[in-house]
């Protein structure tokens, strides 16, 4: 069922353009990512929703609600910032019961929710501490347990794991996917990590200058790019340019190229590196360089007559060497063509 | 070891000049307070407590009391006016923020005797106050606005406004946007933001800024002087009449170091409270 239903929507400041006619639907209980670059578009979206930011055109309804008459305090929305805003003169029990002293709970009520929110998110002991006192991954909690506290139809993140150092957002990452499952709450997560996107949201949408360039789950959005900018954006690609034919790709200098179609007129032809195999027949070049990660090899293959050297990923130990004379192909099915 | 006498090498000298030349001549008049006056003038270094008691003198009380009633007066005005001349100012664009900024400390380049004087001209009976008020016929008679305690108070509030303002701009420019943003999202009206995020961060400053209005209020005799044309002497003009005419200096620095530790008691409150606002800082 769609829970949120963003429909045309531009914002412009002064001449730049924020939001070029963005359309997307966010069902019920999913977990959404906004994916893109910054000034895609992202986070002014996100305070249209919150209710910050006007809207110049377009609708956004919320269960059919319209929303954008609706103030920022009245929105069954909540948000969680970036730098987490926590007010720094309330201790942790007073912020995370702020938005439900708002809604005039009872008090007894309300220490009830917040004792519980404390305990799901792990922070009973630190309930009487004021902000400043917590580490970055437990001031992070507290905004989470302030804005879920509430029980909002729809829970916003702003870049959540942005500010947390690398192995606190390993751990982050899981704890949010385990607990959007536990509390059944739609949540919508701001970000222009792909890593983050990836591994935690059910679909995410690619922004890119104001504008939706595709939304897919994260699956479909690697293996099945709809743009050159998506194919780019999500993880590493090679890319030849040409003109779009059945099955494939003509190119100038390489010929024909396989790869899954869909296109027509001038295109790119898209293959990841670890689809790129050493023991093809399509292109020659000899290696550049070889780098060993452990379980991955990387190797650059510089071709005649292509720009930027041909990467591959090889499981295990490197077994070439660079100024080795290599045979490059892959599988129709595992490159695609996008429109240039 | 090394970073306190670093410490002390930058600190040396304001601290030598302050020690030299303000402590030790302040301590000085202040010990005056325990001996007797000579008979025409100057000091009999026999120690007494009369000066003390005659603190307690409802003729001199009640100077202090009525001290302390208009500065508190003046002060908690100050705040009312202060407050949102403050955050207007931190509403401004960049450039009027400056142009506003300097229309508030203006004033300061004029002497304060000239500007106190300006008043006389504004409220005295052929003044301008009464002039317009007259001329547009709300009044038949020109008021007495001169020489009473309002006019000591509308005095005292134009002299020190803009100490009030400066700690209030100060710490509402600082005010991060994203916690009111904060405040709406999770429910709160505008109003009840203000109240309960913004008031709350600022309070420190509000302390700040009612001391830095309260203490100078308190001690002023300019103003008392020209405005409430000696009917109504503060404390301030009761240790000058002491020193100056007549010639009591014992009782003069008893009545500057009852003000002295009032406002000791003053300033220690507001460090402390400021304190506890803070939290227990970043511990």
């Amino acid at each position: 069922m769609t829970l949120l239903s963003i429909n045309g929507v531009r914002r412009k400041f002064g001449d730049v353009t924020a939001l070029d006619g963005v359309s997307l639907d966010i069902a019920e209980g999913e977990f959404f990512a906004l994916l893109g670059p910054s000034g895609c578009g992202k986070t002014t979206l996100l305070r249209i929703l919150a209710g910050f930011e006007t809207l110049d055109e377009g609708t956004v309804t919320l269960a059919g609600d319209d929303l954008t008459k609706v103030p920022a305090h009245r929105r069954p929305i909540n948000l969680m910032f970036q730098s987490y805003a926590l007010f720094p003169h309330l201790s942790v029990a007073a912020n995370i019961a702020y938005g439900l002293q708002r809604e005039g709970l009872p008090k007894g009520v309300i220490k009830q929710r917040v004792d519980e929110v404390l305990e799901r998110v792990g922070l009973a002991h630190a309930a009487k501490r004021r902000p400043q006192q917590l580490s970055g991954g437990q001031r992070q909690r507290v905004a989470l347990a302030r804005a879920i506290v509430k029980r909002p139809r729809l829970l916003l993140l702003d870049e959540p794991l942005s500010a947390l150092d690398r192995k606190v957002r390993a751990e982050m990452q899981l704890w949010l996917k385990q607990l959007q499952h536990e509390v059944g709450i739609t949540f919508v997560v701001v970000t222009h990590d792909q890593e983050e996107a990836m591994s935690m949201a059910d679909r995410i949408a690619v922004l890119n200058h104001g504008a939706v360039e595709q939304i897919a789950d994260p699956v479909t959005l690697y293996g099945s790019p709809a743009t050159h900018f998506v194919a780019d954006f999500i993880g590493a690609n090679n890319f030849f340019s040409g003109t779009a034919v059945d099955d494939g790709l003509s190119t100038e200098v390489f010929g024909f190229l396989p790869a899954r179609g869909g296109v027509t007129g001038p295109a790119l032809l898209a293959v990841r590196p670890e689809q790129v195999s050493l023991t093809g027949d399509l292109l020659t070049g000899r290696v550049l360089d070889v780098s060993f990660y452990g379980g991955l090899s990387r190797v650059a293959v510089l071709v005649a007559g292509h720009d930027t050297p041909v990467l591959v990923h090889q499981h295990g130990a490197p077994r070439v060497a660079a100024g080795d004379a290599v045979k490059l192909g892959w599988a129709a099915e595992d490159a695609v063509v996008v429109r240039a | 070891m090394r970073r306190l006498g670093e410490r002390f090498t930058l600190l040396g000298p304001g601290l030598g000049y302050l020690t030299v030349l303000m402590v030790v001549p302040l301590a000085l008049v202040l010990s005056y307070s325990i001996f007797q006056r000579g008979r025409f003038g100057g000091l009999i270094y026999e120690p007494t407590t009369e000066n003390f008691a005659r603190l307690f003198d409802p003729l001199y009380l009640n100077v202090v009391v009525t001290s302390v009633k208009l500065a508190g007066v003046t002060t908690i005005l100050a705040l009312l006016l202060g407050y949102p001349t403050a955050y207007a100012i931190t509403k401004l664009t960049p450039k009027w923020k400056t142009v506003a900024l300097i229309a508030l400390v203006l004033p300061f380049w004029t002497n304060f005797l000239i500007r106190t004087y300006a008043w006389i001209v504004l409220l005295s009976p052929a003044g301008l106050v009464n002039d317009a008020l007259t001329g547009w016929g709300l009044i038949d008679e020109p008021l007495q606005l001169l020489y009473r305690q309002p006019a000591i108070v509308a005095g005292l509030l134009y002299a020190y406004v803009p100490l009030m303002v400066l700690p209030l701009y100060a710490a509402l420019e600082r005010m991060d946007d994203e916690l009111l943003e904060a405040a709406a999202n999770l429910g709160a009206k505008p109003a009840r933001a203000f109240f309960s995020v913004t008031f709350p961060l600022t309070l420190p400053a509000v302390f700040t800024g009612c001391v830095f209005v309260f203490v100078p209020s308190l001690g002023n005799f300019v103003v008392p002087e020209l405005l409430g044309g000696g009917q109504t002497a503060m404390v301030g003009n009761l240790v000058r009449d002491q020193f100056l005419k007549a010639r009591d200096w014992p009782f003069g620095a008893t009545l500057a170091l009852a003000v002295v530790a009032m406002l000791v008691v003053l300033l220690m409150l507001q460090a402390w409270s400021a304190r506890r606002l803070a939290g227990d800082g970043d511990a």
